[in-house]
C-alpha cells in the first residue's frame, strides 16, 4: 500500500493548480464531514450552545468593565475575565466541531534532504567563492586577527559590571577591632539584657546595614557546657556566645533556635549547628562551623568584639581560606 | 450525512469558484467584492504571496490530544507577554529606599525599595494590578509545566529521532530560559522571600570553582545583596529573555512547518504521510479556541488563588528569613538537592570546591547536558540513524521509557526533598528523618520504578501483541499495526507469527 489510487488521479487533473492535500481513503474510520450535513437537532442544539457561549462571553466582558470602573476587585476581576476568555473559546471550540469540516486530509511528506546533485552544485557554488576568499591568505590572517582582537576587546567592558571580589568577602566591618555589639537600632547590649535561653540578632556598630555581619548573640543557660575550640578559651563573656548568623552553606540567616537542646537550625536547607560544640554542623548540607566572634565587655560593660569572625562568613568560595 | 462512497472531489468544490451565490442574501457576490479577497489581493500584488498563504491554509495537522500540549505552552507565553507589559508600567525596579504609604496599613511606614513599594502599589492601588499580577504568575507556572509535559510527551514517543534533534535542541534551550526567566521574574519584587532566593543564588555562583568569585560580584554588583541586581534582572527578564525566548520560539515553530508534525501509527499513517486535519478553518479554529480557554483558566487562576503573597512576607532584610521559604515549583528541584545533599565540602589543590557546587551548578549543568545531548546519545547506542516520522508508543521502547521514568522519578523525589519541611509540619514528621528518607529514596527508587516501567511496558505491548523494539525493526511496527490494533480481536495474518514478548 504505497498510496491511494484516486489521490493520484485528482492530482493528474491540474497538478499545478489543485495540489491541495487529498482527502483520506474511505480507511478512514470517521466518514468525512462538511459541517454542511450537520442541520439536524444536534446540529441546532450545538449552534444554541455556541451562541449562548458568545453570549454569556459578552456579559462576562460588560461586567469586567463595570467591576473595573466601580474601583475593581480581584476575584471578581478574574472570574468575569475567565468567563469573557472562556466563552469565546468554547463558542469558537462548539462552532469548529460541530460546523467545521472535520475530515481527515492525507499529506505527502517528501524527504527533507535535497538530491545529491543539488547538494554537489551547491558545493560547487560554494567552494568556487571559497578559493576565490582563500587566494588572500594575507587578508584572511589579518581580517580574522582584527576580528578576534575586537572580540577581545568588547569582553573587557564586563569588568564594569563590579567590583574586583578581593578581601571583602573574607572580612565585615568587625575586623576594625573592639566595635561594640549593638542591637538593628543601634543600642549597645549588656550580657546580662540578653534574654535568657534566646538569641539577639546583632550587628557591628555603626554597620547595621552590612549584610556579611549579623551575629547572633546567645546567651547559654548555667546548666549547659560551652565547648570553645582550642584558642577561643577567652572569646566568650558570661556565659554569651556570638556567632555568623549566615549559614556556611548557603549563607540564609540560621533563623531558628531550639535553645533546650542548644541547636540552630536553618530554615533554607534544614543545616543544624550544635552551639554548645561551636556551632559545629550536625545536619544537612552545611560542612563548616558557624564563624564565631570574640566577645568582650568594653569599661561601660557593653559588649564588644575584639576582632573580627574567626572565619569568612557565609556561603563558601573556592579562594576562602587562602 | 456525506457518505464515504462520495467520491472526494464532490466534498470539497475547487478552490476559488467565481460568483458564488451568497446563501443568506441570495445576492450573486463576486469572491472580489470580499473584503477578506480585496486585503488578500492587495497583499498579493506587492508580495505574491498567495501561493505560501494557500499551501499554509491546507498544512495539515495530526490530531491527539498529547499534541496540544506544546501549544498550551505558546499560549501561556502570550498570556506572559500581554500581562508582563501591564506590569512594565507600574513596576519601578530600583533598589532606592521608600517610605511605604500605599494602602496597606500593615505596612505604612516602613522603609522599603522602590522595587517592593511599587508591587505592593500594582497588588492594592493600581485597579486591576493585582488580578494581572497573580494571572502573570500563574501563567509563568503553567508555561514550564506545559513546556515540560510537552518534552515528556516528545520523549516518551521519540519525536525526538532524526530529523528533529535540532528541534529537541531548541526545546530544551526554551526549558532553560522559562526556568530562568521565572526564577528572575520573582526575585524582582524585593520581598523577603524573593530575596533569600537572591542569596541562594548568589552562594551558587560564588560555590563555582575559580570564576565563582568574579561571577558572583560581577552579577551582582558587589557582595551580596549587591545595588544592582534587581536592576539587571529586570532587563534581563523583560527584554533579554523574552527576545530570544521569541526567536528560538519561531525557529521551533519554522521548524515544526518544515519538518511536518509526526503521527502515531494507524490505519493509513506511514512514514511518508501525514494525516490530519487542515489548518484552515478547523484546525486553526480549534488552536484559537485553545488560547481564549488556556486565557480563561489562566485569568480564573489568578483571581480566585491567592499567589505570591509578597505583603505577607515583607521587605528583605539580610538578617531575617521565612521559615518554609519554598520556590516556584519548577526550582523545586534544585532546591531539593541543595537540601538532601550530605554536608560535604571538596578540597583540591588546596583549594574549596563548596557544598552548593554539586547541586546547584554540576547536578543542572548534568541535567541540561543530558537533555541537549539525548537524541544523539539515543542514535548512537541504538544505531538508529533513519528518520522517523512515525511516533513510538512508549511501552514500545521499553528501555528509553524506563530510563525517562526513572528519571522523573529522581526529580520528583528532588522536589520533594525541596517540601521536606513544609511536610514535615504538615504530617508531623521529624525533617531530619524525611530527609534521611529522601538520600536513601533518591537513590534507591529510580531504578525500581524504571524497572517497573520496563516489566509493564514488556508486558503490556505482550498484551497487544505487538513486538517491542528489540525483536523488531522499528520500520515494520506500523505496518503490522495497519492491521489491528488487538491481536486478540484479528490475528494478523499477514505477519509470522507475533513471538510472544520475553516474559524474563
Amino acid at each position: 500500500m504505497t498510496s491511494d489510487p484516486r489521490t493520484d488521479d485528482s492530482r493528474v487533473a491540474d497538478e499545478n493548480i489543485d495540489d491541495r492535500p487529498a482527502l483520506r481513503s474511505p480507511a478512514s474510520q470517521h466518514p468525512p464531514q462538511t459541517g454542511e450535513a450537520v442541520l439536524t437537532k444536534r446540529g441546532e442544539r450545538a449552534e444554541r450552545s455556541a451562541a449562548t457561549a458568545f453570549f454569556v462571553s459578552m456579559l462576562g466582558a460588560l461586567g469586567l468593565a463595570v467591576v473595573y470602573w466601580e474601583g475593581g476587585q480581584p476575584q471578581l476581576e478574574g472570574i468575569l475575565l475567565a468567563v469573557a476568555l472562556g466563552g469565546i473559546g468554547t463558542g469558537i471550540v462548539l462552532w469548529a466541531k460541530h460546523f467545521m469540516p472535520s475530515d481527515e486530509v492525507e499529506e505527502d511528506r517528501h524527504p527533507l534532504e535535497s538530491t545529491e546533485e543539488v547538494m554537489e552544485a551547491y558545493a560547487t557554488d560554494f567552494e568556487a567563492g571559497e578559493s576565490s576568499l582563500r587566494s588572500r591568505r594575507l587578508l584572511i590572517a589579518t581580517g580574522g586577527g582584527a576580528c578576534a582582537a575586537l572580540g577581545l576587546a568588547v569582553l573587557f567592558p564586563i569588568r564594569s559590571l563590579g567590583p574586583r571580589p578581593g578581601r571583602d568577602l573574607k572580612r565585615t566591618p568587625f575586623a576594625e577591632g573592639n566595635l561594640r555589639v549593638v542591637r538593628e537600632d543601634g543600642s549597645p547590649i549588656r550580657p546580662e539584657n540578653l534574654p535568657d535561653d534566646g538569641f539577639v540578632t546583632a550587628w557591628p556598630d555603626g554597620h547595621t546595614d552590612a549584610a556579611d555581619a549579623p551575629t547572633l548573640l546567645i546567651r547559654l543557660r548555667e546548666d549547659q557546657e560551652f565547648r570553645p575550640r582550642e584558642g577561643r578559651e577567652d572569646w566568650t563573656v558570661d556565659n554569651v556566645v556570638a556567632f555568623s548568623k549566615l549559614c556556611t552553606h548557603a549563607g540564609c540567616p540560621v533563623g531558628l533556635y531550639q535553645a533546650e537542646i542548644g541547636q540552630l537550625l536553618c530554615p533554607c536547607h534544614q543545616s543544624t549547628f550544635d552551639v554548645l560544640d561551636s556551632c559545629r554542623p550536625i545536619f544537612g548540607p552545611a560542612a563548616r562551623s558557624l564563624p564565631q566572634l570574640p566577645l568582650a565587655l568594653d569599661r561601660e560593660g557593653y559588649l564588644i568584639a575584639t576582632g573580627d569572625f574567626s572565619d569568612p562568613t557565609g556561603p563558601g568560595f573556592w579562594d576562602r581560606d587562602r | 450525512m456525506a457518505t464515504t462512497e462520495t467520491p472526494d472531489t464532490a466534498e470539497r468544490p475547487p478552490a476559488a469558484p467565481t460568483g458564488r451565490p451568497d446563501r443568506r442574501t441570495g445576492r450573486r457576490k463576486g469572491p472580489e467584492k470580499l473584503l477578506t479577497h480585496r486585503a488578500a489581493r492587495w497583499v498579493d500584488t506587492r508580495l505574491g504571496t498567495a501561493n505560501l498563504a494557500r499551501t499554509a491554509l491546507n498544512k495539515v495537522f495530526p490530531d491527539h490530544w498529547s499534541f496540544m500540549i506544546g501549544e498550551l505552552a505558546l499560549y501561556c507565553f502570550v498570556v506572559l507577554l500581554l500581562t508582563g507589559v501591564y506590569l512594565t508600567f507600574f513596576f519601578d525596579p530600583s533598589t532606592e529606599l521608600t517610605t511605604y504609604t500605599g494602602s496597606y496599613e500593615p505596612l505604612q511606614g516602613v522603609e522599603m525599595t522602590r522595587a517592593y513599594a511599587s508591587s505592593l502599589d500594582l497588588s492594592f492601588d493600581v485597579r486591576a494590578g493585582l488580578v494581572m499580577r497573580q494571572i502573570h504568575h500563574w501563567a509563568a507556572l503553567l508555561f514550564v509545566a506545559s513546556i515540560v509535559v510537552h518534552l515528556a510527551r516528545v520523549f516518551f514517543t521519540g519525536a525526538f529521532r532524526k530529523p528533529r534533534e535540532l528541534n529537541w535542541v531548541i526545546g530544551v534551550l526554551l526549558l532553560i530560559l522559562a526556568i530562568f526567566n521565572g526564577l528572575f521574574g520573582y526575585s524582582l519584587l524585593d520581598d523577603q522571600l524573593s530575596g533569600t532566593g537572591l542569596r541562594i543564588i548568589y552562594s551558587i555562583t560564588l560555590s563555582v570553582p575559580v570564576v565563582g568569585t568574579w561571577a558572583a560580584s560581577l552579577l551582582f554588583g558587589g557582595e551580596f545583596p549587591g545595588p544592582d541586581i534587581i536592576e539587571r534582572l529586570y532587563v534581563i527578564h523583560i527584554l533579554l529573555v523574552p527576545a530570544i525566548i521569541v526567536v528560538l520560539l519561531t525557529a521551533h515553530l519554522a521548524i515544526i512547518v518544515r519538518q511536518k508534525h509526526t503521527q502515531f501509527p494507524g490505519p493509513g499513517r506511514r512514514e511518508d504521510n501525514v494525516v490530519g486535519e487542515r489548518m484552515w478553518p478547523t484546525y486553526a479554529a480549534k488552536a484559537l479556541g485553545l488560547f481564549f480557554l488556556t486565557g480563561a483558566v489562566l485569568a480564573f487562576l489568578g483571581g480566585v488563588f491567592q499567589i505570591n503573597p509578597i505583603w505577607l512576607y515583607g521587605p528583605f532584610e539580610p538578617a531575617d528569613v521565612s521559615s518554609a521559604s519554598q520556590p516556584d515549583w519548577y526550582m523545586g528541584w534544585l532546591d531539593g538537592a541543595l537540601r538532601i545533599m550530605p554536608g560535604w565540602e571538596v578540597r583540591a589543590f588546596g583549594y574549596e570546591v563548596p557544598n552548593p557546587f554539586f547541586p546547584g551548578v554540576l547536578l543542572a549543568g548534568l541535567t541540561f547536558g543530558l537533555l541537549f545531548a539525548w537524541p544523539f546519545l539515543e542514535a548512537r547506542v541504538t544505531g538508529d540513524h533513519a528518520h522517523h516520522h512515525l511516533d513510538d508508543r512508549p511501552r514500545q521502547r521499553p528501555v528509553r521509557t524506563a530510563l525517562g521514568v526513572a528519571t522523573l522519578t529522581f526529580y520528583v523525589i528532588l522536589f520533594l526533598g525541596g517540601a521536606a519541611d513544609v511536610l514535615a509540619q504538615t504530617f508531623g514528621l521529624s525533617v531530619n528523618a524525611l530527609l534521611w528518607t529522601f538520600r536513601f529514596a533518591v537513590l534507591l527508587a529510580p531504578p525500581l520504578t524504571g524497572w517497573v516501567a520496563y516489566r509493564l511496558c514488556k508486558e503490556l505491548s505482550a498484551r497487544d501483541g505487538v513486538p517491542t523494539a528489540s525483536q523488531v525493526r522499528v520500520r515494520d511496527i506500523p505496518r503490522r499495526l495497519r492491521h489491528g490494533k488487538a491481536a486478540d480481536e484479528a490475528p494478523d495474518e499477514e505477519s509470522p507469527a507475533p513471538a510472544p514478548a520475553e516474559m524474563s
